[in-house]
């Protein structure tokens, strides 16, 4: 059965309707990445899946036993609220020191139990959420745009950090994001949302559907060239019997020549 | 030089310190000290309204305020602006409850004992309610302590992980109730919510973690309320402000040293 399986879902926020019949499911492993513009309803969305938001209309079913590892989109700690990090990993539940030693070991960001909250950087936050997702030993990782606030690099690596961890705990992984061109080359499935699913399938699917692109097509040159500059460097990876996904990653950010040449060629399509 | 009155009042105070010393954290990092504000003003409403019923006044506080601590959780959220609407129901409960009193001809009360408190007239009954009522808040903060933390820092994050953060706002805001009431008689319903900030917030400069911040809080509304007792005691003051002014000047000395450490 799915993880999550949403039929017929609408939220109304006041007077405003803010989702409409939404359809959605998400399997065991899958990478799943919702892309739509500001107020599109997307975090409203993820809200319900975790259960801080009652639809108006519409079900939602969750696998029994269901783990949810949750990063949110921001997480403002009040000064007056003294917190270490690995005080913060042991929220809602204990943990182990030595689990909390690992997650923070899988985040990227080993060590930095006694460091105050207060005092991280931006991506180091970031990790740190991602470490008590971990935590959860979650069966789904849902992200709320979970890298606003870094720059591209920081962001590209804390992608490729998700992507290694769910290599390692065999998650499904459910993102939201405005960073089309590094999140969709990773996903297996993306989902345009804009009140109503717009359209839905693989990311190919997705670029070209005239429904993204009345969306995302003008405004965004840029992103979507990338993204196909990604999409061929995966192409190429397909090909190769042990494809490294690090390997084209890094290697799609740095390659600048590449990336005009692609540009170029997505205009002609 | 002990006497017996004395003795007892420290226990009261000591019992109340107990209690509002981590209630006060929590107001504290989730910036209600309005909120706390108006669940004790209301509980005036209370006093008057058990004297006026013959019905204890310990029962009286605890319902009213916990009316007026759900009443303005409900509230939130709704639109409204909350600091205009803390601010109105705050201070029309205290003057309803003000005016509610001068309706009780028949019964004869200081006014004076319930606003800013009558702790050097503690009985052991009072000590018995107010150690009952501290033990109930410190036993249900323990209970629900992850909880509230995580509900604290993020609602959502809470959701996630299978809590319910309406559930810990009213487990929050019952905490809250008692204590106000059983702090009427110690410092009054004007100066509750100074044993409840204050001492967190002398607090925070030397804690590292939740635990730690609550802890120390504890430890400095208990010198506050043994400082403010003795100055009451030698120099004739009285005794409900007298702990706030040590509570304050303990807060004082923390934010100096918090500067002199920065500063370093």
């Amino acid at each position: 059965m799915s993880l999550i399986s949403v039929t017929n879902l609408s939220v109304r926020l006041g007077a405003a309707t803010v989702l409409s019949a939404v359809d959605f499911t998400i399997e065991r492993g899958e990478i799943v990445t919702i892309v739509g513009p500001n107020g599109s309803g997307k975090s409203t969305f993820l809200r319900c899946l975790i259960g801080a938001l009652v639809p108006s209309t519409g079900q939602i079913s969750r696998a029994p036993g269901l783990r949810i590892g949750y990063v949110p989109q921001k997480l403002a700690i009040d000064p007056t609220l003294p917190l270490t990090v690995g005080r913060f990993l042991s929220l809602p539940r204990r943990r182990k020191p030595s689990d909390v030693a690992a997650a923070l070991d899988q985040a990227g960001v080993p060590h930095l139990e006694p460091r105050q909250m207060a005092d991280l950087s931006g991506g180091q936050f970031q990790r740190v959420l991602l470490a008590r997702a971990l935590l959860e030993n979650p069966d789904i990782l849902i992200l709320d745009e979970a890298t606003q606030g870094l720059d591209q690099a920081g962001s590209a690596a804390f992608y490729h950090q998700i992507e290694m961890v769910r290599r390692t705990y065999g998650c499904a992984v459910l993102m939201v994001s405005h960073e089309l061109h590094v999140v969709m080359a990773a996903s297996d499935r993306v989902v345009c949302l804009n009140g109503h699913v717009c359209c839905q399938g693989t990311p190919e699917l997705v670029a070209s559907a005239p429904e993204y692109r009345a969306l995302f097509g003008t405004g965004t040159k840029g992103a979507l060239a990338l993204y196909r500059h990604e999409h061929n460097h995966s192409h190429e990876a397909e090909g190769c019997t042990d494809p490294s996904h690090s390997h084209s990653h890094s290697h799609a950010h740095s390659n600048a020549p590449a990336h005009i040449h692609r540009q170029d060629e997505g205009q002609n399509v | 030089m002990f006497d017996d009155f004395l003795l007892r009042a420290l226990l009261a105070g000591f019992g109340v310190a107990l209690a509002a010393a981590p209630i006060g954290c929590f107001v504290v990092w989730r910036r209600m000290a309005y909120f706390g504000d108006a669940t004790a003003h209301a509980a005036i409403l209370g006093v008057a309204l058990s004297l006026a019923f013959g019905l204890p006044v310990f029962t009286g506080a605890v319902a009213v305020a916990l009316l007026m601590a759900l009443t303005v959780s409900s509230l939130s959220g709704r639109g409204y602006s909350m600091d205009t609407l803390l601010g109105v129901l705050a201070h029309s409960s205290l003057a309803f409850g003000l005016v509610a009193v001068s309706f009780l001809q028949d019964v004869r009360i200081d006014l004076m004992a319930y606003l800013f408190g009558d702790i050097l007239a503690v009985t052991t009954g009072d000590l018995g309610v107010i150690w009952g009522g501290a033990l109930g808040v410190v036993g249900l903060l323990v209970w629900r302590w992850q909880a509230l933390l995580t509900t604290t820092l993020n609602p959502d994050l809470a959701c996630a992980s299978g809590l319910d953060p309406r559930r810990e706002q009213l487990v929050l805001t019952l905490a809250l109730a008692l204590v106000v009431a059983v702090a009427i008689k110690v410092v009054g319903v004007l100066l509750i919510a100074a044993l409840l900030l204050v001492p967190a917030a002398a607090a925070r400069p030397f804690a590292a973690t939740p635990e730690r911040m609550a802890l120390l809080a504890a430890l400095v509304a208990m010198a506050a309320v043994a400082a403010g007792l003795g100055v009451s005691f030698y120099h004739d003051t009285p005794a409900g402000p007298s702990i706030v002014c040590a509570a304050a000047v303990l807060f004082a000395f923390s934010s100096l040293w918090r500067s002199v450490r920065n500063a370093a």
